[in-house]
């Protein structure tokens, strides 16, 4: 981890407009780290999905909150930090749903456990907030290369 | 990001667009919702839809829950690539009837 070189920072607004722009930045930096296209598709939906959370969960649609979105390359996985400023979440309390019970909300989480290789919260930043981690393995893609 | 909605052969058939999100999903709600107040038969065309997150996703569950709560059908029509593969993931791809245009859904009677 401490040769992993970073890609890309991004800090936005809790606001829906910057998703785009987000899925933007991470679709390229996804392709710089040397992921296939479906892979790229996984991280630029699971980023989405996680920082989608932060908006309505954490921030609970105040605009006014900050999310600083870094993505780096640590030599076998892309890696994704998401940190947020927000009152810290019990990761006890954050669990893949069972999608036999159909219902609209919960599915982002699922989305992250079914396309990242790894996902969860890191131990809460010097601060406050919350700092939430995925992977996606690059290996696998940069032997067939 | 404006959707359109369509009355044909008495169904209304709600047309999504582009990117489908945080920030547009409300819009797709009202405008599902809103179309199954006013019409028995009401179909989603995500032909044009070059990616939807699960909010988007949440959206059509609403729809499709609010339709078998009333009485009413909800479908999907033309589902394109990128909406299909996140429908799967959701496991949703086996939940929503799906056509490939309203001529198929119109040629299944009903």
């Amino acid at each position: 981890m401490e040769c992993a070189e970073e890609l890309a920072t991004l800090s936005i607004c809790s606001c829906a407009s910057r998703l785009k722009l987000l899925r933007s930045l991470v679709r390229d930096a996804a392709s710089l780290a040397g992921l296939g296209d479906d892979d790229v598709d996984a991280v630029v939906l699971s980023v989405n999905e996680a920082c989608t959370n932060i908006m309505q969960h954490a921030y609970r649609m105040d605009p006014g909150g900050r999310i600083e979105v870094t993505l780096l390359d640590d030599g076998d996985a892309l890696v994704v930090r998401l940190r947020d400023y927000a009152e810290p979440v019990d990761p006890a309390a954050v669990y893949v749903r069972d999608l036999e019970e159909l219902r609209p909300g919960g599915l982002g989480l699922h989305l992250i456990s079914s396309l990242m290789d790894e996902y969860g919260f890191l131990d809460p930043p010097a601060g406050g907030g919350n700092l939430f981690q995925m992977k996606k393995y690059t290996a696998r893609d940069r032997g067939r290369s | 990001m404006t959707f359109a909605v369509q009355d044909s052969n008495g169904f209304a058939v709600v047309q999504l667009c582009g990117e489908i999100d945080l920030r547009n999903s409300p819009e797709a709600r009202k405008l599902i919702l809103t179309s199954l107040k006013k019409q028995k038969h009401v179909m989603v065309d995500l032909s044009a839809v070059e990616y939807i997150d699960s909010s988007g996703v949440a959206s059509l569950v609403e729809g499709f829950q609010y339709a078998r709560a009333n009485d009413l059908e909800f479908g999907l029509l033309g589902v394109s690539e990128a909406a299909m593969n996140v429908l799967r993931l959701a496991r949703l791809d086996q939940v929503f009837p799906i056509y490939d245009s309203l001529d198929d859904r119109l040629s299944h009677g009903g």
